[in-house]
């Protein structure tokens, strides 16, 4: 794992480039989905390929191996990474070869063929830009399709000026890229083999999309007489048809372009002339086209990771990049801190843990903090999230025994693993609350003495910067517990649940809520609750949280048999009863839950739909608000609901547009990561100290967003709920 | 009445800076000429209702002829109308060599070859590479790079891309 001076490193030398960067791919996705008038539905078919073509893959292996032999080329299965490059180096030397040109291939990153190759004193050149930068300056990619995103224009120029030594120092980006091009272009046409890599492969033609921007793959294979493509063997698809969706979604997914420059659809061995640039007598119709083709897919782990129920999903990759450029945490620290040996981003953790192993995957794995607003954004709707958290669980199975004896007593998880000290802590935060309450206030004072922070400081790795949650003596469900109100005629009967932070801490929101309700006729119950399981989960701990969902589940069901709607303030609670749920319950439980549970908003405005009236809550008269949704509430597209609730009630909402507050439940509270947190706060604190935000009363649905808020702003915080009350 | 093909093809390639001009077969030579700039090398225009014969473009160049060569004439199978794209089809003549190894692609297309959408193109992809092995690019605009810094318009492949279409001749 990176260390904390680590990351503070990578974001001073890296962040902002990254960050820009990302944040205009990122912005760029969104305007170009938005003009999809079928997103959803070409999502859904590009999902649909991907589980059908790796499910059914050996079979399209087969039939690819048939169709590429037909076509004239071969097709080598190499196991592993030397195996690959062992087979590569055979074809290199069967050609005499001295040079090979390379288009851009995350897969030769992954194999190290450039060193092999190297090794046989081949010349090996890059010829996408980024590539070659990173070449010239000895660096390793940052990010999956950008690699040198990390690298703003004067250090390119610097390191090239300083490499070539031009005649005129090179400046702009037009003279960088002009130089670049000259130069390698005499490399294009004097190689002997083009390296190109494949997005996807049609099993029934045997031909592979590239998609490109520059032309210098169209370049490497046009100009050699010897065209290696080597692959993982994940992308074979049945035929050429399903390539569609892929094209249309993989450049807006990614870095915001509606289509790349170039798609380049070859059926290798390719009919173009092969070319020599000094021949001043043939016609191009009567050249040779006589090419050599290998087509190399390798496992590397891949076939493992099919049977391997949890990581499947990741072979539906299709390396976009947009769980990277919507990762709040990518963007400040970019794939030099979040990546492993090759990929970077939040499908790298099942990429890594797949290839290279879970120690790989451990190393970043933790910058997930599982705020899932890659779910939205990944083109075939992997549940990047979900791997992050298997990966999580096993690895926990890894720290045998470390910390037992101290938190057995303490922390009653159904852990057989060892979670670290301090993911026990976060994970049995419910524990620690239900005692927090029960001694409050003392509680309270002891926690916040010096040595209490500091022991935690050094024990558990909470951060001395952060405030801790204060803990109320009195839970929301005392209070209710001693309330006798009675709705006559009930418009609605529903269950608010106590979700931990209303329960414990933000105990006001939840007393709002209960009095919204009934003020809209609703009949309301706050009877005592498991809490979701959501803390656990964070931290990997899947046994614990299923045993908190299946405790949840008994608890709500017979008030649901009983006709009560389950009403929830906490969006991440929500999102574990709408999302994890389904993994951790059995079918049943999981559909009579997410069926009938409602965030507070959603559910209110479910009332005011049918009938109730917004007159009996109370009105904003034009109050101005800055509202900030929560990342996983604005995946399950229930921000619109909040919205639409404050503005029938006369509020004049601006909304914040960053992707997660960076709190990310106890992601900030870890001295690990308090300073990644704030740097990504640094964004949302911006968005709402701006001269048209600053005298806004600022809202957020998610209680570690207001916790976040209260440590990047000096003005008070609340639920929009408590506006209404 | 709602939009062709065609009027789709010339707004998107609007929004790329993609110049585009419909002509006929009768007035094409008339036409191509402003699109060329210096040395103008090109590929017999194959499947297109118009000829290369009449024009200022050398046909069927040397690699050398190539090298020194400005702006590259070559036909299309079709173009895509909501990208902007023209497919430029690998041939023994080296369309893809002329549409790249230059700094100005002039791509042709019958104006019956335009289709609607990627998924139109598709099934005409699907169905021609099955019937023959074959390669095609689907190319949109000029190439370029986001590499340096910031975005390049022309990276190594072409900085400007110009589409003529060719309506059908007169009945």
């Amino acid at each position: 794992m990176s260390s904390p001076s680590e990351l503070r490193d990578v974001m001073a030398t890296e962040g902002a480039a990254v960050s820009e960067n990302t944040k205009g791919f990122n912005r760029g996705r969104y305007d170009s989905v938005g003009r999809l008038s079928d997103y959803d539905a070409l999502k859904d078919e590009a999902r649909s390929i991907k589980e059908d073509a790796i499910e059914r893959l050996p079979e399209l292996i087969d039939r690819l191996r048939d169709t590429v032999e037909a076509n004239g080329g071969t097709l080598y299965i190499a196991e592993d990474a030397t195996d690959a490059n062992d087979y590569v180096r055979s074809v290199v030397a069967d050609q005499n070869a001295e040079r090979v040109v390379k288009s851009k291939s995350m897969t030769s990153e992954e194999i190290e063929v450039n060193e092999a190759l190297a090794k046989d004193g081949v010349d090996v050149v890059e010829t996408d830009l980024g590539e070659w930068v990173l070449q010239v300056a000895d660096e390793t990619p940052s990010h999956i399709v950008a690699p040198a995103i990390h690298k703003s224009r004067d250090s390119i120029a610097e390191l090239i000026n300083e490499r070539f030594d031009p005649e005129e120092p090179l400046a702009t980006a037009s003279e960088l890229t002009a130089f670049a091009r000259d130069h390698l272009g005499e490399l294009i046409e004097d190689a002997d083999v083009g390296m190109t890599g494949a997005n996807f492969i049609t099993a029934d033609t045997g031909t592979m999309a590239l998609v490109t921007s520059e032309g210098n793959a169209r370049k490497s294979v046009a100009a050699t007489d010897t065209h290696i493509a080597v692959a993982g063997v994940e992308k074979v698809i049945p035929s050429v048809e399903d390539l569609q969706p892929f094209v249309e979604l993989i450049g807006r997914s990614g870095t915001g372009q509606d289509i790349t420059s170039y798609i380049s659809l070859l059926t290798p061995p390719v009919g173009t002339p092969s070319i020599d640039f000094d021949d001043d007598e043939t016609p191009l119709s009567e050249l040779d086209s006589d090419r050599d083709f290998h087509l190399v897919l390798i496992d590397n782990g891949r076939m493992a990771m099919r049977d391997d129920d949890e990581l499947r999903e990741t072979l539906y990759c299709i390396r976009c990049s947009a769980c990277s450029n919507s990762c709040a945490n990518f963007q400040q620290v970019g794939g030099h801190a979040f990546g492993g040996e090759t990929y970077s981003g939040g499908i790298a953790t099942g990429w890594e843990a797949g290839i290279e192993g879970l120690d790989t995957a451990s190393e970043f794995n933790d910058l997930c903090t599982g705020c899932s607003r890659c779910v939205d954004a990944c083109p075939v709707g992997i549940d990047i999230p979900w791997i992050n958290t298997v990966v999580r669980d096993r690895l926990n199975g890894e720290n045998e025994g470390q910390f037992d004896f101290l938190v057995d007593g303490l922390t009653p998880d159904e852990e057989e693993t060892s979670p670290s000290l301090q993911k026990r802590f976060f994970g049995n935060f419910e524990a620690i609350a239900s005692v927090g309450s029960a001694l409050a206030p003392l509680s309270n004072w002891a926690s916040d003495t010096t040595p209490a922070r500091m022991a935690m400081q050094r024990v558990l790795g909470i951060d001395s910067r952060r405030e801790l949650p204060q803990f109320r003596r009195e839970t929301l469900v005392d209070w209710a517990r001693k309330r006798d109100t009675a709705i006559e005629n009930p418009r609605r009967r529903a269950v608010l649940y106590p979700d931990l932070y209303t329960n414990h801490v933000h105990v006001e929101r939840g007393k709002a809520a209960v009095r919204v309700l009934e003020s809209l006729g609703v009949d309301v119950v706050v009877p005592p609750a498991p809490s979701s399981g959501r803390a656990p989960l964070s931290q990997g701990m899947i046994a614990t949280a299923r045993d908190h969902a299946e405790r949840v589940a008994e608890t709500l069901e017979p008030h649901i048999e009983d006709g009560r709607d389950v009403v929830v303030v906490e969006p991440s609670d929500i999102a574990m009863f709408d999302r994890e749920y389904e993994r951790l319950l059995d079918a049943e439980d999981y559909d009579e839950l997410a069926s009938n549970g409602y965030e507070v908003f959603e559910y209110v405005y479910g009332l005011l739909e049918n009938g109730a009236a917004a007159d009996d809550l109370r009105h904003g008269d034009g109050e101005q608000l800055a509202y900030h949704s929560h990342c996983q509430q604005r995946t399950l597209d229930l921000e619109p609901y909040t919205l639409d609730v404050l503005e029938r009630c006369d509020f004049d909402v601006t909304t914040s547009d960053v992707e997660c507050c960076g709190m990310a439940g106890s992601f900030g509270y870890k001295s690990d990561y308090y300073e990644v947190s704030m740097a990504v706060g640094s964004d949302l604190r911006a968005q709402f100290t701006e001269a048209e935000t600053r005298d806004r009363t600022v809202v957020a649905s998610g209680t570690s967003c207001l916790e976040q808020l209260d440590d990047l702003l000096e003005r008070p915080t609340r639920h929009p709920i408590q506006l209404l009350d | 009445m709602s939009a062709t093909p065609t009027d789709s093809l010339v707004s998107t390639l609007g929004t790329l800076d993609v110049p585009c001009e419909q002509t006929t077969p009768e007035a094409f030579e008339e036409a191509l000429s402003p699109h060329l700039r210096g040395r103008s090398v090109g590929v017999e225009l194959d499947g297109i209702d118009a000829s290369l014969t009449r024009t200022d473009v050398e046909v069927d160049p040397t690699p050398a002829a190539l090298k020194a060569a400005t702006t590259g004439v070559t036909p299309a199978s079709f173009a895509i109308g909501d990208y902007g794209s023209v497919v430029v089809p690998e041939s023994p003549a080296g369309s893809d060599l002329v549409s790249l190894f230059v700094d100005r692609h002039v791509a042709i297309v019958n104006e019956r070859d335009v289709v609607p959408d990627m998924e139109a193109a598709f099934d005409r992809f699907g169905e021609a590479f099955r019937e023959r092995t074959q390669s095609g690019i689907i190319a949109t605009g000029p190439s370029a790079t986001a590499d340096m810094g910031e975005l390049v318009r022309g990276a190594h492949g072409p900085s400007e891309v110009h589409v003529l279409v060719v309506e059908a001749a007169d009945e």
